[in-house]
């Protein structure tokens, strides 16, 4: 997607190439953070909760002063991207890690900044990670359904729908049987029938998959906005009280404090969604099938010499992702509340699309691009709560912020498959 | 999305496979011309439409409970159920004996906006570019368009000239930018302008907490009302305002662009094929650049409609899903601008009628969504549209003068027509 253009990436590869943009951009990052959270920093302390109640053992709170904290971060960044420019000196790339710890650097930082300035300097860091999981559950459902349609070679803006799609049945056919299991069934056969609207159009009748996936989004939109009105406003006890899917406990690994509550007591669509990212990336990267889908994406002509049915393959794939994203969206009818209402999905098809590309197209990637944006997007409550200097639009817009710069190749290098959104006609 | 699609300014094949072959005879130029097939397209997801709000008719579904002792009932009651809704809807966006034309005038001034971010979309279009950003690029283009028009107090005239200069700047930067990264980085457009568009929302919506925005002695987000200076005269006794006309002028400036200039040639250009252009001496990254700034600046006029003309006021909601609408408004207009022009006057009709039928018929407004999508699903498959009515037999019946399977035409936008 945001490969650079092939005359803009012209730097030449035979003499051995210094690679400047992540040195910069890492000092860049890292002086600016040393002066904004370190000496601009507050001269309150910040308190991170760790332990909750029902953990086996508690851990005390982490205190940590504001300015300081936010000085010696901000150094050991400054330190990573002087690492970084040696490196580049000497005409050797910046090793993998050094970005990842740099940015665990930045997050605490930013963390210790907000809350030590806030009215209230004291967070929950427990409630703030196993909310963003939480958070995070449609939107990996999401990027998921978009992983396996865009690495077949067809590019997915109607996840959205499939979302809000799998929302709505979700909670009328479990508001009409009494049992969410059912809902959940149907939540995948809806965003499933969505793919199918989907896969015909652009498949077979080789519609610009784009225009399919925007004008799906608003039919979605507008067939369940008008049921919902007409038929479950009609009688909201009948067809909009689908009741919750309970959270499953399993004992004694729940209550270890943090990771219990974020893997071990989850609600069936939380853990289906660990389960999904693992076949998904299994199915794709292991098996046979995965390597014949990923060739479809990449160059379908080859794929189609070899014998394996291109298009037919793109249908499977479209239809699949359907079924994962609908049951993504009975996330939120049957776990995060027990109604629907219209555009209850909010425009977090389109976050789960950024999810794809921040995540380079491969599940994992997508899973932790995923909790990111739901991280953002806990922060973002809380910090409204505990009262902070920053803007609470600031921080619900950075996931956008920083897919842009992700699409614009500023971090790091996300590339699409390269028959994604290519219509496959065969002679 | 794809590494070939990297290059600036690729071609979506839009209509793939409307333009492949050219027609002969006046039975197939009828048949397989793209004007049937529109009205056909209107048709069909009108009838939809009208099966859809029948089956959840609560008369309709008593008498299919005795279906079969008395079917005249049930036809009755699921005619009348389809029917209504397009009477009110037709009374409410048109004419009533009431009213008499009035209604119209309401669905002129709903066509505004359209018209415009549908111009700007579809100039975009017609360049290879997915302008989906035409949402953010309204509302940047009504903030600064509202800070003009409520902050600034100047003399008659001038005042709303520099109100409508601030909001086409506005949304010129905003699609500008998106056109900057995607000829500088190649960064797919599609992606850049969903994203622009929640960065613009959200930008909104801090801007109406803040104190140059907010009206004073107010807690809800609503900015100050414009001053009478910075809004566009109005028809006495309705909401039609002079920014239609700004509409009518857009679009016959869009047709000149597109016709008559020699960017205009570009955009087509590159829309066409990329790379023939570029080894014809177009520079591709400046019309990428050029043309999302000027599809920016389109939907910066539909975001001063909005607020010099039809709310005087910035809300949150300003821009309702105008940005949206715009895209299926360009897409039903083929993306030229007379044809634009038509889909905006036609959506515009639904929006303004949807509100009368919802409260003569009590049919949720949400139909328009389902027709306005179907409508424009259908047109964008011509063979579908044309076998539902048994048109591609009919032309099959001659000796075929065109490849079984039609290639998907990357220059579908740039061919059809050369404007109007």
């Amino acid at each position: 997607m945001s490969a650079p253009a092939p005359t803009l990436s012209a730097t030449s590869p035979v003499l051995a190439p210094v690679a400047w943009k992540t040195p910069i951009m890492l000092s860049a990052i890292g002086l600016l953070s040393l002066v904004f959270f370190g000496f601009n920093g507050s001269d309150q302390s910040a308190t991170f909760g760790i332990s909750t109640g029902g953990d086996v053992f508690t851990l005390p709170d982490l205190v940590v002063p504001g300015i300081a904290t936010g000085i010696v971060l901000g150094l050991g960044m400054c330190v990573l991207a002087g690492y970084s420019i040696f490196l580049a000196r000497e005409h050797r790339p910046t090793p993998g890690w050094v970005p990842v710890v740099f940015a665990a650097l930045f997050i605490f930082a930013f963390l210790v900044w907000v809350v030590s300035g806030a009215r209230t300097p004291q967070i929950s860091l427990a409630g703030l990670i196993a909310g963003s999981v939480t958070l995070a559950v449609p939107l990996v459902f999401g990027s998921l359904s978009g992983v396996l349609c865009e690495r077949a070679g067809v590019v997915n803006i109607a996840i959205e729908g499939q979302l809000l799609g799998g929302a709505f049945s979700a909670a009328i056919i479990a508001s009409v049987t009494g049992s969410p299991m059912l809902g959940l069934l149907a939540a995948a056969v809806a965003g499933a029938l969505v793919s199918v609207v989907l896969a015909i159009f652009s498949i077979k009748y080789v519609v610009n998959q784009i225009i399919v996936g925007v004008v799906l989004n608003v039919l979605v939109s507008g067939i369940t906005g008008f049921l919902f009105t007409t038929v479950m406003q009609s009688d909201p006890e009948l067809y909009n009280s689908p009741g919750r899917l309970s959270v499953i406990e399993i004992p004694v690994l729940s209550a270890i404090p943090v990771i219990g509550p974020i893997l071990f007591r989850q609600s069936i669509v939380g853990y289906l969604m660990y389960i999904a990212v693992a076949a998904v990336w299994i199915g794709l990267f292991k098996t046979r099938w995965g390597l014949r889908v990923r060739a479809v994406g990449e160059h379908p002509k080859a794929a189609d010499t070899l014998g394996i049915k291109v298009n037919t393959t793109r249908f499977v794939n479209v239809v699949l992702g359907g079924a994962i994203a609908g049951i993504g969206g009975s996330f939120f009818t049957l776990v995060a509340i027990d109604s629907f209402t219209k555009e209850i999905s909010g425009g977090r098809g389109f976050i789960a699309l950024a999810a794809v590309i921040f995540g380079r197209w491969n599940p994992i990637g997508a899973f932790f691009a995923a909790l990111l944006f739901g991280f953002a997007d806990n922060l973002q409550s809380i910090l409204t709560i505990i009262g902070t200097p920053v803007p609470s639009q600031f921080m619900a817009m950075l996931p956008y912020v920083v897919t842009v710069f992700a699409v614009a190749g500023l971090v790091g290098k996300s590339r699409a498959p390269a028959a994604d959104g290519e219509p496959y006609v065969k002679g | 999305m794809s590494q070939s699609e990297l290059s600036p300014g690729s071609p979506p094949p839009i209509h793939a496979n409307t333009i492949d072959e050219k027609p002969h005879g006046t039975w197939e130029r009828i048949t397989r011309g793209p004007g049937l097939v529109s009205v056909l397209a209107v048709f069909v997801a009108l009838v939809l439409g009208g099966l859809l709000i029948a089956a959840t008719d609560p008369k309709v579904a008593t008498t299919a409970g005795y279906l079969f002792s008395r079917p005249s009932d049930f036809f009755q009651a699921l005619w009348a159920a389809g029917t209504d809704s397009y009477v009110s809807l037709f009374q409410g966006s048109i004419y009533n004996s009431r009213q008499g034309f009035e209604p119209f005038l309401e669905t002129l001034t709903v066509s505004t906006p359209l018209i415009c971010a549908g111009l700007g979309v579809a100039l975009a279009f017609r360049a290879g570019l997915f302008n989906i950003g035409a949402q953010g690029q309204i509302i940047i283009g009504a903030v600064m368009a509202s800070y003009a028009g409520f902050a600034w107090h100047l003399p008659i005239g001038l005042h709303l000239l520099l109100v409508i200069l601030m909001g086409v700047v506005g949304g010129a930067v905003w699609g500008g930018l998106v056109g900057l990264l995607k000829a500088r980085t190649g960064a797919h457009e599609v992606i850049l302008t969903i994203m622009f568009n929640y960065v613009a929302l959200y930008f909104l919506d801090f801007l109406l907490n803040t104190e140059a925005f907010q009206r004073p002695g107010e807690s809800n987000p609503i900015s100050p009302v414009m001053d009478p200076s910075a809004v566009f005269p109005a028809l006495p006794g309705s909401r039609l305002h002079l920014g239609f006309v700004m509409a009518i002028a857009l679009t016959l400036l869009v047709s000149w662009i597109l016709k008559r200039s020699t960017i205009g040639f570009e955009f087509r250009a590159v829309g066409a094929n990329p790379a023939a252009a570029r080894t014809a001496g177009v520079n591709v990254a400046r019309s990428t650049i050029l043309v999302m700034a000027l599809a920016g600046a389109l939907a910066g006029a539909a975001g001063v409609a909005q607020v010099a003309g039809t709310e005087k006021v910035l809300t949150a909601g300003i821009a309702a899903s105008l940005g949206f609408d715009a895209i299926t408004v360009a897409l039903l207009g083929r993306s030229t601008p007379w044809g634009t022009f038509l889909a905006g006057l036609l959506f515009g009709a639904f929006r303004a009628g949807a509100v009368t039928m919802q409260i003569s018929t009590g049919t949720p407004i949400d139909i328009v969504l389902v027709v306005q999508s179907l409508i424009v699903l259908f047109i964008a498959a011509p063979p579908l549209v044309r076998a539902m009515f048994g048109l591609n037999r009919k032309a099959k019946s001659r000796p075929p003068t065109k490849p079984k399977h039609a290639a998907p035409a990357p220059a579908a936008p740039a061919s059809q027509g050369g404007g109007a």
